[in-house]
């Protein structure tokens, strides 16, 4: 598809044209950095800055931790405390990038939850999310590894947890299991090769953030109406845009700054807050916690993997319908997996012709209680299972599911959307209209 | 089966404070006060020399500080002790040498020794591996409105050996203490869902502090609950040594960002305003 | 790339420029008020990254545990006259040697002007200091020698009570080294270094530099 038309970069000098000729990467550099933004980006189009650096943090302390820690199961935990303890300046280096972990996350839930709300997913920015979902599936990927090199009791009995999902799989599952681990169990070989995939995947990852950043400039952003920049020429065009730099580019740092300053008061105050205590405690392969918890941001799928126990009357049946091929333990995999699965097929599952869920009455509500669904369900992945806790966390479950499943196609057919501006400019104007008018208060609150 | 293997595993290796929230039973943690709460708190280098003394005096016998190098008392925001006390300290202990492949005296640069009991865990890290008190409900309340962690565990530890509850038997093995909940509970105090009905467990160390056990040079009040904040605050310092230097990194990062943030709120605000302006005037 | 940037910002300040004019009467004291905030805002985010970026280089410098054995004490009571002590420090060996007094005269009887090298190579005096045996050992009846046990032509560790003179012997090249470790024949340039050295009581040697205290 055609792209926003805009100016592209001109050599003037005779260097400039040299270079060009040989290789365009300022021109490159120009256009991606001078790009046509929509203007009426609110303040969730911020995370895109704050993940890419996020990322670049998390690599760049990465790369400093390893020059001091030892992939060994009887040093890992002792060259853990000698950075904590020893090296210059290594107990905040730890905590950035412990707590690093934690802001990778919760931005990009708010990043993914923006794009559902926005429907950014639809098309034709289906390529984009499903990138982005890649994405997503390494830093799971990654966080998980990394989590296992202090080599403590939750991160010791949480992988023999997680790569014992591996082994639930019918037939080959033990001997994926035992491919992943090197052995029967969690020990040396297990510890060595995260390292070793821990130090990698952030570099995939960065490459598929390039792809994900083609992907949209080669799209335009989406925008808060979901309607698209008009490109017959390039005056009106530039009614609808601005260049990302400065304008965005600002007001993403801007942003930034305050998301770090919030960083940074919990690196500095409360730095073991959102982490779990038995880490402290180095792996002892002869005592489990009673209680093994993955971290935070795994939590709402970790509910949904225990969600469905073998009481549920679908795991019932399914176990019937398969000849006990899919029992209640794979049913659990399957259920986590699908979870996101799902997620990723939402440019397909949503019918509705309407783009922005600014736009849609009916979706509103329904995305409201997804969000809801999603701190439901991160808070039962916390609890015991047991009591009324599994119960929560299977109706969380099911919602996920018929969000996705039932409710998204059902809606693009049942529900009257309202009807967007008609275009990104209209929108602009109005919200400034509207700001003289009401007494003050913005049109458009910024975590809409 | 799982949970019974764990709360014997749990019991025998004294695991984690945690691990019997999901056992059903609740412990007592008494909200002490330290010095070195909030984000301007200070560890006290007094105290931490006293809950020192107590360590050496008491904890020592059983219990190691493995991770933790002698010569970091002398360190500026610890106990700081003077180099020669630090060297003279050093002597307490024997460590293991492999050059010599034998025992020698120890030096400031090697670590405290491991725990002497294979059931005694170090206490390295004990400060911060019990501080999980993430209730009520799991919401984590109670760690970020009141600053309860670990110390405030250890302490409450210190000071929960009180009398046992009128179900139990008499000779139920080991000590009852109120804010151990990873020990063993006797059937008579359970419900009929298995359920702990009563605070805190069974614990197999003795009560080891009790009023006066420790004597300290300056004539500080050496009862039981000044005694078990002192060893509480020095085995804070031990799991995290950096803990000044880290919110003071914390601050200084929180203000250059304020700055920084105020300074591009108003460069958005300034670079914006043209654009804002003609689309009020197109209107 | 700087040209092309600088392309950018005039673009840009013609754009802004273009908006500026249309909505308000932009006149110098605003524009340099304008400016100013930009050159604060870049200067603040320069100076935040140039802080940020401090701790991932200092990182690398010796870390604590490190410095600690920047300084050792060795107990030299068990040290018998005639014989020497061998201790490893900063993963070099030290040469802790007791020297009789037969071994002494010997060493100061020595001419300075007939050696190879006649600088005393010594941490604990200047630089220039002849290599007299006073100017190698410690205190004034020199019965303490403590030296680095690194061959100064290619690092090997030489071998003690060996060679021509009575002192060490390199295996490598065949340096000879006499009793005030000082080179007398073969392939090393040098005197073997004398370190940092003390005594802080009557039987501890101090080798080293030990940080002040507080």
């Amino acid at each position: 598809m055609a792209g926003i038309p805009h100016d592209h970069y001109e050599p003037t000098s005779a260097k400039e044209k040299w270079l060009h000729q040989r290789l365009p990467i300022v021109g490159l550099m120009y256009d991606t950095l001078m790009i046509p933004t929509p203007k009426n980006l609110n303040w969730m189009w911020i995370w895109g800055i704050v993940l890419t650096f996020t990322l670049v943090l998390q690599i760049a302390t990465g790369i400093v931790l390893v020059m001091h820690y030892v992939p060994h199961v009887d040093m890992a935990f002792a060259s853990v405390e000698h950075i904590m303890r020893n090296v210059n300046g290594g107990h905040m280096i730890r905590y950035v990038h412990m707590n690093g972990a934690s802001l990778f996350f919760a931005a990009v839930y708010a990043h993914i939850f923006r794009g559902l709300y926005y429907g950014s997913y639809k098309a034709p920015r289906e390529v984009t999310w499903i990138i982005g979902m890649l994405i997503y599936l390494l830093m799971m990927g990654t966080a998980f590894m990394g989590y296992v090199l202090p080599w403590g009791q939750m991160s010791f009995h949480g992988t023999a947890v997680i790569t014992g999902l591996f082994g639930a799989i019918p037939v080959i599952g033990e001997s994926i299991q035992t491919w992943l681990l090197g052995a029967s169990a969690v020990g040396q070989p297990a510890l060595n090769r995260f390292f070793s995939l821990h130090y990698l995947l952030p570099f995939i990852i960065a490459g598929l953030v390039i792809l994900h950043i083609w992907a949209f400039h080669t799209t335009g952003n989406n925008n808060p109406t979901g309607v698209e920049v008009r490109r017959t020429s390039k005056e009106e065009a530039e009614r609808d845009t601005l260049p990302f730099w400065p304008y965005f580019v600002i007001k993403d740092l801007f942003a930034l700054t305050i998301i770090l300053l919030i960083f940074f008061a919990i690196v500095g105050f409360m730095p073991n807050y959102l982490g779990h205590p038995d880490n402290y405690i180095e792996a002892n392969p002869l005592a489990t916690p009673a209680h093994i918890v993955p971290e935070w941001y795994f939590l709402p799928f970790y509910a949904i993997l225990r969600a469905f126990d073998g009481d549920v009357w679908l795991v019932i049946i399914v176990d019937f319908i398969t000849f006990g091929f899919v029992d209640a333990k794979f049913f659990g995999v399957l259920a986590m997996f699908g979870a996101i699965a799902v997620m990723a097929l939402a440019p397909w599952l949503d019918t509705s012709s309407v783009r922005s869920g600014r736009y849609r009455p009916m979706f509103k509500w329904w995305f409201a209680i997804l969000v809801v669904d999603f701190f439901v369900l991160m808070w039962a992945g916390a609890m015991p299972a047991e009591g009324i806790y599994p119960t929560i966390a299977l109706i969380g479950s099911s919602y996920w599911f018929a969000y996705f499943l039932i409710i998204l196609p059902l809606l693009g057919i049942i529900e009257k959307p309202t009807k967007p501006p008609a275009t990104i400019e209209d929108d602009f104007k109005a919200m400034y209209k509207k700001d003289r008018s009401a007494s003050g208060t913005p049109a458009v609150s910024p975590a809409e | 089966m799982l949970k019974k293997l764990s709360l014997s595993a749990a019991l025998t290796l004294g695991l984690s404070a945690t691990a019997a929230l999901a056992a059903g039973g609740a412990g007592h943690v008494e909200d002490y006060d330290f010095s070195f709460e909030g984000p301007f708190g200070t560890f006290d280098q007094n105290q931490l020399q006293r809950g020192l003394k107590v360590y050496t005096e008491v904890c020592a016998a059983c219990h190691g500080l493995k991770f933790v190098p002698i010569r970091t008392l002398g360190d500026a925001g610890g106990p700081d002790l003077p180099a020669d006390q630090v060297r003279e300290y050093a002597k307490l202990y024997e460590v293991y040498d492999e050059e010599l492949e034998d025992f020698r005296e120890a030096k400031p640069v090697d670590h405290f020794p491991e725990s002497a009991l294979e059931n005694a865990p170090d206490l390295s890290l004990m400060a911060k591996a019990r501080a999980g008190f993430h209730g009520p409900y799991g919401l984590g309340i109670n760690q970020l409105m009141k600053g309860m962690g670990g110390p405030e565990y250890i302490a409450s530890l210190m000071t929960g050996y009180v009398d046992p509850p009128a179900c139990a038997p008499d000779d139920f093995d080991g000590y009852y203490n109120r804010a151990f909940t990873a020990g063993g509970i006797p059937a008579e105090c359970k419900d009929e869902n298995g359920y702990s009905k009563i605070e805190g467990s069974w614990i197999g160390m003795a009560p080891p502090l009790d009023d006066g056990y420790v004597e300290f040079d300056d004539g500080h009040e050496n009862d039981l609950e000044n005694l078990s904040k002192d060893v509480s605050a020095f085995l804070m310092w031990t799991a995290e040594p950096k803990m000044m230097a880290r919110k003071q990194a914390g601050l200084t990062g929180v203000l250059f960002l304020t700055v920084l943030a105020v300074l591009l709120y108003l460069a958005n605000k300034r670079l914006w305003a043209p654009i804002k302006q003609r689309a009020k005037d197109e209107e | 790339m700087v040209s092309s940037l600088c392309g950018h910002q005039t673009w840009f300040a013609r754009k802004i420029r273009e908006e500026m004019s249309l909505v308000s009467h932009a006149d110098d004291h605003e524009s340099t008020r304008r400016d100013f905030i930009y050159y604060a805002a870049a200067g603040g985010g320069a100076v935040l990254t140039t802080v940020a970026v401090w701790p991932l280089v200092n990182q690398m410098n010796p870390s604590a545990d490190v410095l600690a054995l920047a300084s050792i004490r060795v107990d030299v009571s068990g040290i018998a006259p005639g014989t020497q002590l061998t201790q490893l420090w900063q993963g070099k060996p030290v040469f802790i040697r007791r020297r009789t007094s037969a071994e002494i005269e010997e060493a100061r009887a020595t001419d300075v002007s007939t050696l190879p090298d006649q600088v005393a190579r010594n941490a604990n005096t200047g630089e220039d200091v002849i290599a007299t045996d006073e100017n190698r050992s410690i205190g004034e009846d020199g019965e303490w020698l403590v030296m680095m046990g690194v061959c100064t032509h290619f690092g090997c560790v030489p071998l003690g009570d060996a060679g021509n003179f009575g002192g060490w012997f390199c295996p490598c090249h065949g340096s000879h080294y006499d009793i005030s470790g000082r080179i007398r024949q073969g392939p090393a340039p040098e005197n073997m270094h004398v370190p940092v050295a003390k005594f802080v009581d009557e039987t501890t040697i101090l080798i080293g530099e030990e940080e002040e205290e507080a």
